[in-house]
């Protein structure tokens, strides 16, 4: 059996094989199950560790600041520290609070991030499940959030949280039609969902260059659109922690909190590989068509490394926009979805359907 | 139409704000070796604070050791948490005339909340703010100050 760092395929089927042989399939699947989560739990609280601690640097030096740099060489045991303080810390009793509800809310937001997450090809044959709807399921899968956000925000009671939590509410009915319609512009192009198929069609060119302008229009839709509902600033309304303390969470405390806290970034963690899978080629490296020399030097790369490099620069895209911007009104921020982003997204899929008509693209 | 123009103006003007915005903060993370703020513990030994910084109240004393203060008590008065307390005393001059000179100016830097009353109402400009920041002490006395350095007298020419 051999395995390699390029193509995964062969080393999933061969501990599927092995297991099979092994064990009836029931007890097959159940422990692949249980792996694949345990592998994802553990790739959780490794990336959301990263991402504090990126956020934290990245901010630090877009305000010509120097971030943490106390614990560990260049501050890079911070996010650990402050991950045990966080586990250490007492969970608050809130008084007339819906108990039930207000203990399940955080579970919620995790589970619609650890549900989307399943559907991302990290290399060649690494994917927890392949749906031939892929995309469609991402997009719904991780709408369910907001349910929890609302849940927090209503158990609570507590009017900041309240407030929050409706504002998150129509934030992210408002922005899901433009994320969707964004990532139907490719689906046009691609003419598929599957998110394999979709990396797979990019090996004579990732689509935001073969799909030019609309493809291109459609990215920076996409990253507004995402920012927002992920709820991430300038899109931070449902937190505003100058006008609502931090809304929905304003009453969780300790590892509650580090529940949201974590379900933010990694939702963010997710929607920058949608974007970097969708538009910049997922694990696929830099093809030219018809480029036959260059393009088997940069197959050289690991496909993991291509496609952490991309997530890496698209996460670095939204925490620029985050770190720049001051945070919009409530109605400031609807009028940029219906006013602005909805008819132009419209517009673009209209081209988008007009180029591959035409065949325009490359 | 003109509505419809102005829908282009406002999205392109709008895009071109934030591509401005974006620069200047993309300016900023590529050159992290330019740093703002100051490195507090480390630059400690050549740390010079900034002249308008309020650190604590002072009565400077010239190289002749005088000061300013006539013991009015403006100070005391106008304090708005009475962390100040003027203690003066009336003694005889030489020509016989008896004249109201300080005591005691004792200053209570744990109640102070620095607003700058009374340096912006004495008459004699004999207070002033210092540098000094690093205020922490294990005994709350240690807090309560005399600003008048022993064997200190008010400058010629200040009395009334």
């Amino acid at each position: 059996m051999k395995f390699s760092i390029y193509d995964f395929t062969s080393f999933t089927q061969w501990v599927d094989q092995t297991l099979r042989a092994a064990m009836s399939p029931f007890w097959a699947v159940l422990i692949e199950m249980t792996v694949i989560g345990l592998a994802f739990l553990l790739f959780y609280a490794l990336v959301g560790l990263i991402l504090v601690y990126a956020e934290r640097k990245v901010c630090a030096f877009m305000q010509n600041r120097v971030g943490p740099n106390r614990v560990g060489p260049y501050g890079i045991f911070q996010t650990i520290a402050d991950f045990i303080k966080l586990l250490m810390k007492e969970l608050v009793y809130i008084k007339d609070s819906d108990k039930l509800l207000f203990n399940l809310a955080p579970f919620i937001v995790i589970i619609a991030s650890f549900m989307a997450i399943a559907a991302i090809p990290f290399a060649k044959g690494l994917h927890a499940i392949d749906f031939d709807i892929g995309i469609l399921y991402v997009v719904a899968v991780s709408a369910l959030g907001v349910v929890g956000v609302l849940l927090a925000g209503w158990s609570s009671n507590n009017k900041y949280s309240l407030i929050g939590a409706m504002r998150s509410g129509a934030q992210i009915i408002s922005y899901e039609l433009s994320v969707g319609l964004s990532l139907l512009t490719i689906i046009v192009l691609a003419g598929t969902m599957q998110f394999s198929q979709i990396v797979e069609m990019q090996s004579t060119g990732w689509f935001i260059f073969k799909g030019h302008i609309p493809a291109f229009i459609a990215f920076v839709i996409f990253l507004i659109a995402s920012t927002a509902e992920t709820n991430r600033g300038p899109f931070d309304l449902a937190e505003a922690e100058s006008e609502l303390t931090a809304g929905f969470h304003t009453e969780y405390s300790g590892i509650k909190f580090a529940f949201f806290f974590l379900a933010e970034y990694m939702n963010m963690f997710i929607v920058a590989s949608i974007a970097a899978t969708v538009f910049w080629g997922g694990w696929m490296p830099f093809h030219v068509n018809g480029w036959e020399g260059f393009n088997h030097i940069m197959d050289y790369i690991p496909p993991f490394v291509w496609y952490a490099g991309k997530t890496a620069f698209v996460i670095w895209l939204m925490m620029w926009i985050k770190w720049t911007f001051p945070r919009l009104r409530i109605d400031q921020l609807l009028t940029l979805e219906w006013k602005y982003l909805l008819p132009i997204n419209l517009v673009n899929i209209l081209i988008m359907a007009f180029v591959v008509l035409m065949g325009w693209h490359f | 139409m003109s509505s419809f123009i102005k829908y282009f103006t406002d999205l392109f003007s709008g895009l071109k704000s934030l591509q401005t915005g974006l620069t200047v903060t993309g300016k900023y993370f590529f050159s992290p070796w330019e740093i703002v703020t100051q490195q507090y513990p480390e630059n400690r030994k050549k740390l010079e604070m900034f002249d308008r910084f309020k650190g604590e109240v002072v009565m400077p004393h010239n190289e002749h050791n005088e000061h300013r203060c006539t013991g009015c008590g403006i100070c005391e008065t106008n304090c708005p948490n009475g962390s100040i307390e003027v203690i003066s005393k009336r003694i005889e001059t030489a020509e016989g005339k008896k004249v109201r000179i300080i005591d005691q100016h004792i200053y209570h830097l744990s109640m102070c909340t620095f607003c700058s009353l009374c340096i912006k109402t004495c008459p004699s400009n004999a207070l002033a703010w210092g540098q000094e920041f690093e205020h922490a002490v294990f005994d709350r006395a240690k807090l309560t100050k005399i600003l008048n350095k022993p064997g200190s007298t008010i400058l010629k020419g200040i009395e009334e």
